[in-house]
């Protein structure tokens, strides 16, 4: 390395970003100082490059479907790469400002703390434009992303030290602060300039229609087809990346595989859902089959990505059970019972990690009490 | 039939360099006493350069319990005095004279010996310090009769000595101490199978433990048979303590000679060697003139043994084995992007170690594979390589913010570092757990006297 970049040299300061390009493309060759001599070759550098491979498909289909739904839109014949083609520009734009502000922030903080720069972020700000609506401005997602990486996280301490889903509050922050480009109709779609819906379109998403029931859904907008295989197969407006069901699986596969995310709480999440729609349809608060839930909105992104988050998650095996559940339940409650807020996954995450350590805290004083109890019986 | 405990939980690290069942002589001329490797012992030096000691003469006693003594581990001259920082006592070195283990004290009869005569015969021989307490792993206090002793006869540690090999001829000196310790204390004998050679060991509880590591060490052991809570106290004795405590008594020497397993990526030629503790660590594995560049010797396996500089270390009193590996200095590029990097031991999924083949060896150096950082992933990913009922990042989070009451609740008491290695090893954010897990037991040490 050029003398000017080590310590006292002229560029000193610059240390942390220099050791993250650095330590980017070689891994160092520090050795251990001290406690096991040899080490696993796993960093968190693998782990968050292989949980953002698992969105990869998501993020894919997620392009091609913003091109398709255009083409839905305005009326054109829909050709795959045309397509994919213009969803990729659509939605690269989005990449550019989610990583453009996150890295300066994260750098700027590890910077200013002296440590090495935390690999969380390429996670983070590759679920954020996901998580988007396609036409959201630039501008406003730029705040959204500088609010919560620096109050969510690095205000925290940085990776592993937050509280909430860094990405889930750029969303919530959005969402509280510009309603109308996180709601209704005129943000899911994304149009060039001049063109307009033709007839029997609807840029409303399944989820703000089935307020009023299915029926609502059958027959409303030429993007919905047929109903639940369309939801399951993603070919319907919503976020960038959460419509695919079957593209989110394929993430779910490899998170689970990896041991990365937790099955608990994914099935506990898919369990709590079914829970309150089962309940909901015997009670008939609402005519939606309890299985559609699964399909629709951010549900099975939210269940598979975001609630999974091995930092803001629960830690316990039997936490993640309680923590799953009250994700899923709090989601279909929030879709059945708050008409204003079509989406619930968002808020019931967030909701799910404030109370993740307190679930925490109740499991392990429950298991080290009844240790105790054993000790003193012997 | 004795009690079996399948142990679920844990990790075999394939390294390479297991050592082959050979033994060659004694190695390493000439030993020193290490007043360090006995955590809790304050010590006085009671022997000045140009003395002649026997094997088990006083050198050392501690301040505090001035009955507590370290011996010479063989007849010589004190040819050095070696002090570290701040005068700090590191080192007693004896040119041997080649007389290992002459008869200094009475013989005696195992089975009619009382308690008193039991702690006094090990206190005057220097072999008390064998006596390991738990909970903080310090020097058995000898006004303190422990809840039970607990030995275990085998180790899961990587490469680790096999005592099958080793102590088998010692039998009936193992048998000896337990019939003397088992006066002090009930003793708990933990083996790896049923027809283990020590399995048939009379007047002790024998216990099988059967699974990966960490199931061979004792802390792991006794959590099983009866977890340590706050208030108990229990000690316990390494194989090789077993035998010299029999050899004492039954021949009346002072012999700490073992066999000890040389072996590693980098050991030349890893076999057994037999050596005393204090031996250089370079002459015991075979590098009489001179280690190599880039090479680390540990005393003790590569989980949670004791470096030094390669010129310095010496084989630690409670070691039966010394592990040689290459220092991993070399970057290496795009590491972690790599697809596969199958040359790379990784017990995560996100690599392809796992369908690699179960005979598969790995060159492991020390390269630390990342930086550090916080932790990210949750309790369970660590607790699955800790078969003990504890949450391993909540005591480990307990001790970095140095909570005294946290740390008791979540299990400071049942463990020592060496139990937290496995989880220090597979750890992503490459913290250094056994240092976080070791100075919580220090703090501990300070509040609670």
């Amino acid at each position: 390395m050029d003398p000017k970049f080590e310590k006292g040299g002229k560029f000193w300061w610059l240390h942390s970003t220099i050791d993250a390009f650095e330590s980017f493309l070689n891994v160092p060759g520090t050795v251990t100082e001290k406690g096991a001599h040899v080490r696993d070759a796993v960093d968190l550098k693998r782990i968050m490059i292989v949980a953002l491979l698992a969105a990869v498909p998501a993020a894919l289909f997620g392009m091609w479907n913003v091109g398709y739904q255009h083409a839905l839109a305005t009326g054109a014949a829909p050709s795959f790469w045309p397509d994919f083609w213009f969803g990729f520009l659509k939605v690269l734009p989005l990449y550019v400002v989610s990583y453009a502000v996150g890295l300066f922030i994260e750098f700027a903080s590890a910077q200013i703390r002296g440590e090495e720069v935390n690999e969380g972020y390429l996670v983070t700000g590759f679920f954020i434009p996901l998580i988007m609506p396609v036409d959201v401005p630039l501008w406003m997602l730029a705040i959204a992303v500088a609010f919560s990486v620096f109050f969510v996280k690095e205000v925290f301490g940085g990776t592993g030290m937050n509280i909430w889903n860094p990405a889930l509050v750029a969303r919530a922050f959005i969402f509280f602060s510009y309603p109308a480009s996180m709601t209704g109709t005129g943000t899911w779609i994304a149009l060039r300039k001049g063109e307009a819906l033709i007839d029997g379109a609807t840029g409303a998403t399944p989820l703000s229609l089935i307020g009023d029931g299915l029926s609502s859904l059958e027959g409303t907008g030429i993007q919905y087809g047929t109903g639940f295989w369309d939801l399951f197969l993603g070919t319907v407006p919503g976020s960038v990346g959460e419509t695919s069901v079957i593209a989110i699986l394929l993430g779910a596969f490899i998170l689970i595989w990896t041991g990365i995310a937790s099955w608990k709480i994914m099935l506990s999440s898919v369990a709590g859902a079914l829970f309150v729609g089962l309940l909901a349809n015997a009670a008939g608060l609402s005519d939606i089959p309890a299985y559609y839930h699964l399909v629709m909105g951010g549900f099975a992104f939210g269940t598979v990505f975001m609630a999974t988050d091995p930092v803001t998650s629960a830690q316990t095996e039997t936490g993640k059970w309680i923590y799953g559940f009250l994700i899923g339940t709090l989601c279909i409650l929030i879709r059945l019972f708050n008409p204003g807020y079509a989406e619930g996954m968002m808020l019931a995450i967030l909701l799910g990690n404030t109370f993740a350590p307190l679930i925490d805290h109740v499991v392990t004083e429950r298991h080290l009490s009844r240790k105790l109890k054993r000790a003193r019986n012997r | 039939m004795p009690d079996i405990y399948k142990i679920k939980r844990g990790l075999d690290i394939p390294v390479s360099g297991n050592a082959r069942l050979s033994v060659s002589k004694m190695a390493g001329r000439p030993v020193a006493v290490c007043p360090d490797n006995f955590k809790g012992l304050v010590p006085r030096l009671l022997v000045k350069e140009g003395d002649r000691v026997l094997a088990g003469s006083p050198v050392v006693s501690d301040k505090n319990h001035s009955e507590i003594l370290l011996t010479a581990p063989v007849s010589g001259t004190v040819s050095r005095i070696e002090r570290g920082d701040r005068r700090k006592l590191t080192a007693i070195v004896i040119d041997p004279d080649g007389l290992y283990g002459k008869a200094i004290f009475p013989k005696r009869d195992p089975s009619s010996l009382t308690d008193p005569q039991v702690r006094e015969a090990l206190l005057e021989s220097g072999l008390w310090p064998f006596l390991v307490q738990r909970p903080y792993g310090i020097i058995a206090d000898p006004g303190v009769t422990p809840k039970a002793i607990f030995v275990s006869m085998f180790s899961t540690a990587p490469l680790a000595a096999d005592t099958e090999f080793t102590l088998a001829p010692d039998l009936t000196y193992i048998q000896a101490a337990v019939t003397a310790l088992g006066t002090i204390a009930p003793v708990h004998l933990s083996v790896k199978s049923e027809d283990s050679a020590f399995a048939g060991i009379q007047g002790a509880f024998v216990h099988v433990f059967k699974g990966k590591h960490p199931a061979g060490n004792v802390g792991v052991q006794i959590s099983h048979i009866s977890p340590i809570c706050k208030g108990d106290i229990v000690w316990t004795v390494s194989p090789e303590g077993l035998a010299s405590i029999g050899r004492l008594l039954l021949e009346g020497c002072y012999d700490v000679r073992r066999k000890v397993a040389v072996c590693g990526p980098a050991a030349e030629d890893p076999a057994y060697v037999e050596a005393l503790p204090g031996a250089s660590l370079a002459q015991v594995a075979g590098f009489g003139g001179g280690v190599p560049d880039g090479l680390r010797i540990v005393s003790g396996d590569l989980l949670s043994g004791t470096s030094h500089p390669a010129a310095t270390g010496r084989l630690g009193f409670f070691h039966n084995q010394v592990t040689v590996l290459k220092e991993g200095t070399s970057k290496e590029l795009l590491g972690w992007m790599r697809p596969l990097r199958l040359n790379q031991f990784s017990a995560d999924r996100t690599y392809f170690s796992w369908c690699l083949g179960k005979g598969r060896r790995y060159d492991m150096d020390t390269n630390l594979h990342g930086g550090p950082r916080a932790f990210v992933m949750p309790d369970s990913y660590y607790s699955k390589v800790l078969p003990m009922d504890i949450y391993p990042v909540y005591l480990v989070k307990a001790c970095l913010a140095g909570d005294i009451d946290k740390m008791e609740k979540f299990g400071i008491y049942e463990v020592l570092p060496e139990d937290m290695a496995l989880c220090e090893f597979i750890d992503p954010s490459k913290n250094y757990i056994q240092d976080i897990i070791a100075k919580g037991i220090d703090l501990m040490l300070k509040e609670m006297t």
